[in-house]
Parts: structure tokens; sequence; C-alpha cells
């Protein structure tokens, strides 16, 4: 799925959040120390009527408060933009496995 | 509160982590220091920066001392140190002439009194999280000693809400409790306080100074400056804890579990190789489970072959002589993984997963089938297939496997084809169960219900309806077993029924004689089983 915006290509996906506790802190501390390993600049959203969050931003992502079973939408742009992409959907897909190596 | 018979009072509040702790009680409080005068905004903002880091420096110190799950929880903290974003609004307070830790703190404060709106419990619990932050950085930057109270081994410790650093500074090497008047079961302490097993009662409202305390983790209650009686009564209830784990851990210990007789075998489930250091795993039969997608979450995207031949050989030198079941991936469904599940199906559990998707795919397959074939001949392997519905896909899986072993021997790589069984969850497949020339059956329970019972299993609304005792699962779960048992081939069972000890009575019943269970479970199904064996009403 590809949208555009002022000429670059924004690199989208979606994924379930399995995590029988949403997205509190263990998770989000994944999920943003994923993302930061990325030079793209990556947001995210729990629906599709919240605002884009930056995911490289624990408070952000914590604030999010995303309930278990919601939609986590990606968005990224930048040169790695889909390999972020893909990366933070396989860590949520598997539920934020322990000492990914 | 409670008016005890005898002088003491008892108050009863939430439990926490369960235990037994007597001792003095000992109150903590949060002491005040003096708010700091402000220098220019630039000194502010660098006196914020230093704080940062010397807290950073601190917690990740506590980190590295505590390790485990401690580390985990403090992780959190760092984390919020090191964004910006959380960190920007702050600073820009500071530009505009607030001093360090007024803007410090009343952010701070803000995003507590948020945690602390929140629906959500884990969310509420967090915010001790923040609190702790909070002080610690304000301690810096209002130069106050950071006092580390002396507390006497075995004290019951009594404060409003306990952060989680302040839990690790407390020498905790000669027992004690915890008794908080707030706090909450699912707070990063109250995790810290099970890890260590401290005993942790919260929610215990307004207490009174006391001298002495006895708190039982067990029912929830605290009984301040106790009378004699109170005391004997306590020590009964402690000892008789102390009796009922003993037994449970005694029954793990046994060689098997037995049932009117018969031995029945307990197996574990793995999800990955770290699920072996749980104490329990020792005593398990074998691996009735491995399951293998966690492989293809790694972030540097597909496992080769190497990577995934020593995951499966450190399970198999684990398991020495015992058998290992290995589950090939079993992605789709609820399981996607990008760049490997199909996108867009209308119906993913209907969909191209399990099996299906490995024989579609075989470029991932065969590097599963290549790491399989090589480790077979280091122990007592069996790989099973999921979501089978026909025999024609089992022979193609075991024409793939044959061909990666012919192509591993014929390049004089030493590899075996292991014994070759399917999951048994589709019910088409369980009731065509003897047209499968397959070595062993293992009955995921799970999918069995969701697709007999027309109900997906992740949507909460049908809870009700999902029911793994449903006649319609047991009669296929019982038709699996007797196929297996006329043709001589194992039938074990690997779903949350297996965990389950109300479900224990009719799996055996079903003529069920193996049981694939999480570790943790392993000590509580041993003893289930043992009791109905003796005679209990429902054996």
């Amino acid at each position: 799925m590809l949208e555009t915006s002022a000429n670059e290509p924004f690199v989208t996906g979606k994924v379930r959040l399995l995590h029988a506790a949403g997205m509190h802190a263990r998770p989000a501390v994944k999920l943003t120390k994923l993302a930061k390993r990325f030079q793209a600049q990556i947001s995210i959203r729990a629906s599709e009527t919240a605002d884009w969050i930056n995911a490289k931003s624990v408070a952000k992502v914590m604030a999010m408060r995303a309930p278990r079973d919601s939609t986590i939408e990606i968005k990224a742009h930048g040169e790695d933009a889909e390999a972020a992409v893909a990366a933070l959907i396989s860590l949520v897909a598997a539920d934020f496995p322990e000492a990914s190596a | 509160m409670i008016r005890a018979d005898v002088a003491g009072l008892a108050y009863r509040g939430r439990t926490a982590s369960i235990g037994f702790a007597r001792g003095p009680f000992i109150r903590l409080r949060a002491g005040e220091n003096a708010a700091r005068t402000a220098g220019s905004p630039s000194d502010e903002a660098r006196a914020l920066r230093d704080a940062i880091a010397a807290s950073s420096e601190q917690i990740a110190k506590l980190a590295a001392a505590a390790g485990g799950e401690a580390a985990q929880i403090l992780e959190f903290q760092v984390a919020l140190l090191e964004d910006d974003d959380f960190l920007d609004p702050i600073l820009a307070g500071i530009s505009e002439g607030a001093p360090a830790d007024a803007a410090w703190s009343s952010m701070l404060d803000e995003q507590i009194a948020d945690y602390n709106a929140a629906s959500d419990e884990y969310l509420q619990a967090r915010s001790s999280d923040l609190a702790d932050l909070r002080d610690r950085v304000l301690r810096i930057l209002r130069g106050a000693e950071k006092q580390a109270p002396r507390i006497p081994s075995g004290a019951v410790i009594c404060a409003d809400d306990l952060p989680p650093s302040h839990f690790l500074e407390i020498d905790w090497s000669g027992g004690g409790g915890l008794a908080l008047l707030r706090g909450s079961p699912t707070s990063h302490v109250a995790m810290l306080a099970r890890a260590r097993g401290i005993p942790m009662v919260v929610q215990l409202g307004a207490l009174p100074n006391a001298a002495m305390a006895l708190l039982d983790g067990e029912s929830a209650m605290l009984e301040l400056d106790p009378s004699a009686e109170q005391i004997a009564l306590f020590e009964r209830r402690r000892e008789a804890h102390r009796k009922s784990r003993a037994s449970a851990r005694a029954i793990l210990r046994r060689p098997g579990a037995i049932w009117r007789g018969e031995r029945i075998k307990l197996l574990i489930n793995i999800q990955r190789v770290e699920d072996l250091d749980h104490t329990d795993a020792q005593y398990a039969d074998g691996i009735g489970l491995m399951r293998t997608e966690f492989l293809l979450s790694a972030p540097d995207g597909m496992p080769d072959e190497e990577t995934q031949y020593r995951t499966y050989d450190a399970v198999l030198r684990w398991a020495d002589k015992r058998p290992v079941t290995i589950r090939t991936f079993d992605a789709g469904g609820d399981k996607p993984i990008a760049g490997f599940t199909p996108q867009g199906e209308a119906n993913p559990f209907l969909g191209v997963r399990g099996l299906r998707l490995c024989l579609a795919r075989p470029d991932v397959f065969k590097v599963q089938l290549r790491a399989l074939a090589r480790a077979a001949v280091r122990g007592n392997l069996k790989v099973m297939f999921p979501m089978v519905t026909v025999p024609t896909e089992l022979e193609a899986a075991r024409a793939l496997f044959g061909d990666v072993v012919a192509d591993l021997q014929g390049a004089g790589i030493s590899a075996l084809l292991p014994e070759l069984g399917i999951m048994v969850e589709v019910p088409a497949a369980a009731m065509a169960i003897a047209d499968f020339r397959s070595s062993f059956f293992s009955i995921g329970s799970n999918d069995l219900a969701q697709y007999l019972l027309a109900c997906d299993r992740s949507n909460g609304a049908l809870d009700a309806l999902v029911d793994p005792l449903h006649p319609s699962v047991l009669e296929l779960i019982a038709r699996t077993a007797e196929h297996g048992a006329r043709a001589g081939l194992p039938v074990s069972l690997c779903g949350d029924m297996a965990s389950d000890p109300r479900c224990i009575p009719a799996l055996l019943h079903c003529g069920l004689r193996e049981l694939s269970v999480n570790a943790s479970a392993l000590a509580q199904i041993k003893q289930t089983i043992d009791r109905i064996s003796h005679g209990g009403a429902d054996g």
C-alpha cells in the first residue's frame, strides 16, 4: 500500500495488537527501541480517527493506550522505511518476544 | 476494618504476592525537600540535563545489580529519560523562565494524574513508575542526600505506594513483607515482589502506627500489634501454606504421573528456548510441542538454516534422551508474519496458514526442513505439521522432507528423516483420522474447538460459546485417542485444555495418556492427576 506526499512515498502497514495487557510499558519500550534503530520517520496510530504519533517516543506510545486487539497502523518515510515497517509489524505480530536475536 | 476478637486490629486489602511475614512494622514516608532557587534559563536547562544523566546512571546500576525482570521494568524509566518528545515541553517551560525542578515535576505530575485517571488498571499501575522517576530526578535537582532508610531484617514495610527502585534498594535477604495503603497487584513492584517471593498486600487504606505486624499474603490480611492468639493462628496458616506447596513440589518430583495404575506422560510446550529455564521444566517427560514461529520474527528477516539448526540442537541437547516434538512454522490465522503470510485474506483462520502456507512457500519451508533433518541425528526428534486437512498434504510434506534429506546426505552432511506426525485441529482430519500415514498425533484443542464451534477464539464476545468441554470436541478427541490405541500410535493433546485442571478428568476419560502443558502448569496438573487417581469425586 503506497501513499504519496510531497513526492516522498510513505510505506504503510497494519498489524493487530495481541498483547494481553495492550500497549503497556514493556511492549512500548520494545517498540520504540526498535523504531529508533531506523533512520526513517515512523508514525503509528491505534485507530483510524486518532492522530499519528511518533513511534520513537515511549511517552507518546504509552499515551496512545492501545488496547488488546486494536489494529496498529504504521507509516514511515525515509531511506529504510520499508524495512522499518516490516520490522515493527513482525515485532507486534510476534507479541513482543524476549531477546530478539 | 475488622475488629479481631482479642486485642490487635486486622485490615484486609488485595493480594499482590502470596506468602507470610511477621516482624516489626516500619512506615516509609517520602521526604520533602526545599524547592531550588532558579538560575538563568540556560543554567536550569543544564541542571535538568545533568540530573537526568545522573538518574539514568543510577537506574542503570540498579538494573544491572537486580537483573532479569527488574531490569526490564527499569528500562521503561530509562526509555522515558531518552525520549525527546517527552523532555522537549519541559525544556520549553524552562526556556520561558520556569525553575528546572518546577518544570520537571509539573510535567510529571500531569502525566501521573493522566495515568491515574485511566480506566485500564495496567496504565494506572504505571503511575508509580513515573512517581519513582519524578522523585529521583527531583532529589538530585534539589541536592538532597540519597536517603537509604535503615530497615531491620524481616520487617513488614508500610508505604503509601512503593516505587520499584525503592524496592530494589531494600535488603530483602532476611525476608519481610510489603503492606501498601494504595498500590496495585499489577504494578511493577508487585511483579518484583512475586519474583522474590516477598508477600505483598495492597489497597489497605488508612493504617495507624504499630510496633509489630503479621502479613498474610494469601488471605490479603494485615494484623497490627497482634495478640498471642492471633500470632498462633497466623503461624498455623503459614504452616498449612508451606505444607500444601511442599506437597505439590513433592508430587512434581515423582518419576511419573499415574492415573488408575496407568502411566500418564506429561510433556511441556515451549515457545522459545528460554522457556526451558523454568525450574519445573526438568521434571517433564519431554517436549510435546516446540513452536517455531518466534524464529520468523527476528528483526533481520527470515532465519537462516544455521540459526535454526543451532536452536533445535540446543533443545535436543537439553532434552537428552527424552522426546522432542518440533512443530513446523504455524504462521497465518492470528499469527501474521510480514513478508510470509498472505495479505488481505477475508478470513485468515480459514486461509492459507500452517502447513498450507509452508507448502506454498517451499523457499522458506525447505530451509526449516534442512535444519530439522540435520538436528534429527542429534537426539530423539519428532516433527509435526500444523493445520493438516487431507492426507495428500502430509505426503507432499514427507516427499519434500525426503528430498531435503537426500540432498544433505548427497553432500556428505549427516541428516535423517525424523518421525513425522500431524496436528489434529481441522475437524475433517479428526473425522477421517485413519486415512493419515502419521507416526503420531497431537490434538490442537484450541483450533479444533474454534472450527467445530464456529467461534473465532480471539473474539471476546464469544467466550461463553467457546467451551472446550462441548460434547462435539470431546467426541473427536475420543475418536482420535481410540484410533491411536487401535493402531498403536501415540496421541497427545497440546492445547490449553491440557493445562486446565478442570478439563483433566474429561481428557483422561477420552482415552488420552499423553498431555503437553506449559511448564508453569506442570506441578498443578500432576497434582490434579494424583488427586483424581486417588478416588476424587470426578476421577
